[in-house]
């Protein structure tokens, strides 16, 4: 057997096959996903289920202002990805520059939140069951929001420095999925936290 | 052909020193290497893993024995089952995966190689992290050093007040880290298998090592992040103070043992399904036809993947569920038969009317036919919920899983072995020692886990360090620790025509097997850029259309 035993043939049909990058960041988020399903499932289950207080109802207040935010910056990152993909690196580079701020703000009002649960409510993780569910699903959220947050800052370094070219805008686009989904967690956590949990 | 060869590493290997050549499999991202890397890993702790059961073994050949005290016979049996499932059969998987996915679809590399290193890395740590507990777990309260709360680990037991120390925290990271090396590992494989086919290649002629494990990966995912997941909840409970699974404060441990076995159920299958991959590429070519029903073989694994993920609660059977739960996972597991019959029809479909070969990997692929089909009616009679009230957390159960894990995935797993061994060393592994290590290994598994049922029928239970005389369980004991022994000495043989072989076996040539798929095509072992040209293929079997073009399988396909 040679090693080139297989000849090419003389016409190519069409031959493509979906981008590495994409399909590696769809599967990321599904194992993302199987995660947050998890701690919404155990937040769910314990909702009520407090031995002492402070209860939901108590002491949470709608974030309405940096829900807002957050789900404004899907928009921002879209309108980001579409500017470099138009070959429009400066409007690529402010539009960024904002995403990064909504997502900043959005991280800010979880931490004065927090802040007012802890110090003002007396509401730890091991005060009770709400405290346990509350900060590790808010806590798995705003821990993706911050490594978002890490990446798109080195985007930005990368904008500042010249290094951004309209061909990577694909690499722009694959990491805005990722910053999709972590809108759509916070829509769920939103929901059960803020809306039935309450 | 030399002017077709690239010459991409002109590299005199003899002539190097030592360091330079430890360096560059540390730092390699080649999946070939990397194979190797997860295969020698996996083997290391086989050896550890089976030291624990012998362990285990030898303490209950008679009643009221003295080898070991209780507490290390809890840590054994933990470290036993973790070592095994996380860091011996996952690994074993991974590498085989590694190595032969971008072969067998034509491509250079997996889709990213970096990961690819950093995930096998995460997954060494994960098993240094696990070990590193002997020494390092002895923490404030000197309670016991290595895990000693089972492999399930439930509720209660690894809360601060019965776990104190960190034994139990060793345990919880290094699966924290592995799973993350296996969901790293999970993603590369999707991303090769979707992204990287060579031109013609398109799903349906895909071979079905690369579709089985494509459903591997993709339960990985779904599975193993569950997994992650109740791994952090109990690293809050013990370092944060939480309540997940805090009965005092009224957390649940049930809700521990459906995230724990929500994991746990699909992993059997993640283990399981490579092993199906395995038999389907070993079974047609020593039967020298094509494989049967390609397209149900396919459709069957899918539905594997898809119904496993809701039987878990089938091992949950004793706690109390309700009628309805009862009945609902006692059906799903039912269901989950149908495709697994399916698949064990296919294979004997393909050898009915072959002409058969008996060599080594064609006999362990057929061990692991039959020895699958008892695992899997123990399982039905197990997923009975009336029959599991009966036999659940016995001895009956441990003998089910040993029969799926060594009779099933460890046999396709030394199938394979002997197979590919070809290919990834360039020498035949004795033929002889195969045998050999075939006959004992089969004699030593019988009478191990044959044997091992009856004391669970007779009511012995699992996890009991040791035993009353006169119950009728001594004589059954005894039997199966020397089957043990049988075992661990199959497994020296294999050990040792590994090593032998490496050195003194037949030269393999590109193609001993005549097989059909296309890592046959390059040389043994295969250069680093795998193919000088990316193939083109128009079947299933591209070998058999270049080795006979009279007659090319593209004209009926």
């Amino acid at each position: 057997m040679s090693s080139t035993a297989i000849a090419r043939p003389p016409i190519e049909p069409e031959w493509a096959l979906p981008s590495r990058g994409r399909v590696g960041m769809f599967s990321l988020i599904a194992a993302e996903a199987a995660i947050f399903t998890i701690f919404v499932v155990a937040y769910i289950f314990y909702i009520g289920k407090s031995l002492s207080g402070p209860l939901p109802k108590d002491v949470l207040e709608l974030p309405i202002f940096g829900t807002f935010c957050l789900l404004s910056s899907s928009l921002t990152i879209h309108l980001a990805v579409r500017a470099l993909r138009n070959a429009k690196v400066g409007a690529f580079g402010l539009w960024w520059l904002l995403t990064i701020a909504l997502g900043a703000i959005f991280l800010v009002g979880t931490g004065r939140e927090w802040r007012r649960l802890i110090f003002e409510k007396g509401l730890t993780v091991s005060t009770n069951l709400f405290g346990t569910t509350y900060y590790s699903l808010v806590g798995l959220h705003a821990f993706h929001v911050t490594a978002g947050l890490i990446f798109l800052t080195i985007g930005m370094i990368f904008t500042l420095l010249g290094k951004v070219k309209p061909e990577h805008s694909e690499r722009a686009d694959i990491f805005s999925l990722y910053w999709h989904f972590v809108d759509v967690v916070w829509v769920v956590v939103f929901i059960v936290v803020y809306v039935i949990g309450r | 052909m030399a002017s077709e060869t690239i010459a991409l590493s002109v590299v005199n290997h003899g002539a190097r020193p030592i360091g330079d050549r430890l360096h560059e499999w540390v730092v390699t991202v080649d999946h070939k290497k990397l194979g190797i890397l997860y295969i020698l890993y996996a083997l290391m702790f086989l050896v550890i893993g089976g030291i624990e059961a012998t362990i285990m073994r030898i303490q209950l050949i008679v009643p009221h024995n003295h080898f070991v005290s209780p507490e290390v016979f809890n840590r054994m049996f933990t470290m036993h089952g973790t070592t095994m499932i996380f860091f011996v059969v996952m690994p074993f998987l991974f590498g085989f995966a590694n190595y032969l996915v971008p072969l067998m679809i034509g491509a250079r590399d997996m889709a990213f190689p970096r990961l690819n290193a950093f995930s096998f890395w995460l997954m060494a740590l994960g098993g240094f992290l696990l070990y590193f507990s002997f020494v390092g777990g002895n923490g404030l309260y000197g309670a016991g050093n290595a895990p000693d709360v089972g492999w399930w680990a439930y509720a209660p037991l690894t809360s601060r007040a019965f776990s104190p120390g960190h034994s139990t925290d060793y345990w919880t990271l290094a699966l924290l880290v592995s799973g993350f090396g296996s969901i790293g590992t999970a993603i590369n494989i999707i991303a090769t298998i979707l992204c990287l086919r060579c031109p013609g290649m398109t799903l349906g002629k895909m071979p079905l090592l690369a579709w089985l494990n494509l459903v591997m990966a993709g339960m990985v995912i779904l599975a193993v992040s569950p997994l992650t997941a109740a791994q952090m909840m109990l690293s809050i409970d013990r370092y944060l103070g939480g309540h997940f699974f805090d009965t005092q404060a009224g957390g649940s441990a049930t809700i521990w043992m459906h995230f724990f076995w929500i994991f746990g159920h699909p992993e059997v299958y993640v283990l399981v399904i490579p092993a199906f991959a395995f038999a389907s590429e070993i079974i047609p070519v020593f039967s020298r036809k094509p494989i049967f029903g390609y397209p149900v073989m396919v459709a069957a694994t899918v539905c594997i993947g898809f119904v496993s993920m809701s039987v878990w609660a089938h091992h949950m059977f004793t706690i109390g569920m309700n009628s309805y739960a009862n009945s609902f996972f006692a059906i799903t597991t039912m269901a989950v038969g149908v495709p697994t019959g399916i698949k064990i029809f296919n294979w004997i479909g393909t050898m009915w009317g072959g002409k058969i070969e008996f060599k080594t990997p064609m006999l362990f692929c057929i061990g692991f036919l039959f020895q699958f089909l008892i695992a899997g009616l123990t399982g039905i009679m197990l997923g009975t919920a009336p029959f599991d009230w009966q036999l659940g957390g016995s001895y009956f159960v441990v003998a089910h899983f040993h029969y799926m894990i060594v009779g099933g995935i460890l046999f396709a797993l030394f199938g394979a072995f002997y197979y590919w061994f070809p290919k990834i060393t360039g020498r035949m592994l004795n033929e002889t020692l195969g045998k050999l290590h075939f006959w004992l290994l089969l004699i030593g598994f019988h009478l191990t886990f044959d044997v091992m049922h009856i004391p669970g029928l007779l009511g012995m239970p699992r996890r009991i360090y040791t035993y009353e005389p006169g119950r009728g369980w001594e004589v059954w004991n005894l039997i199966v620790t020397i089957g043990t022994f049988i075992q661990g000495i199959a497994m020296l043989l294999f050990v040792a025509n590994l090593i032998f072989s490496y050195w003194k076996g037949l030269k393999a040539g590109n193609d001993p097997w005549d097989a059909w798929t296309l890592e046959w095509s390059v040389s043994s072992p295969p250069p680093e850029y795998n193919f000088p040209r990316i193939p083109v293929v128009k079947s299933r079997r591209p070998l058999w259309d270049i080795k006979h073009p009279e007659d090319p399988d593209w004209k009926y396909e």
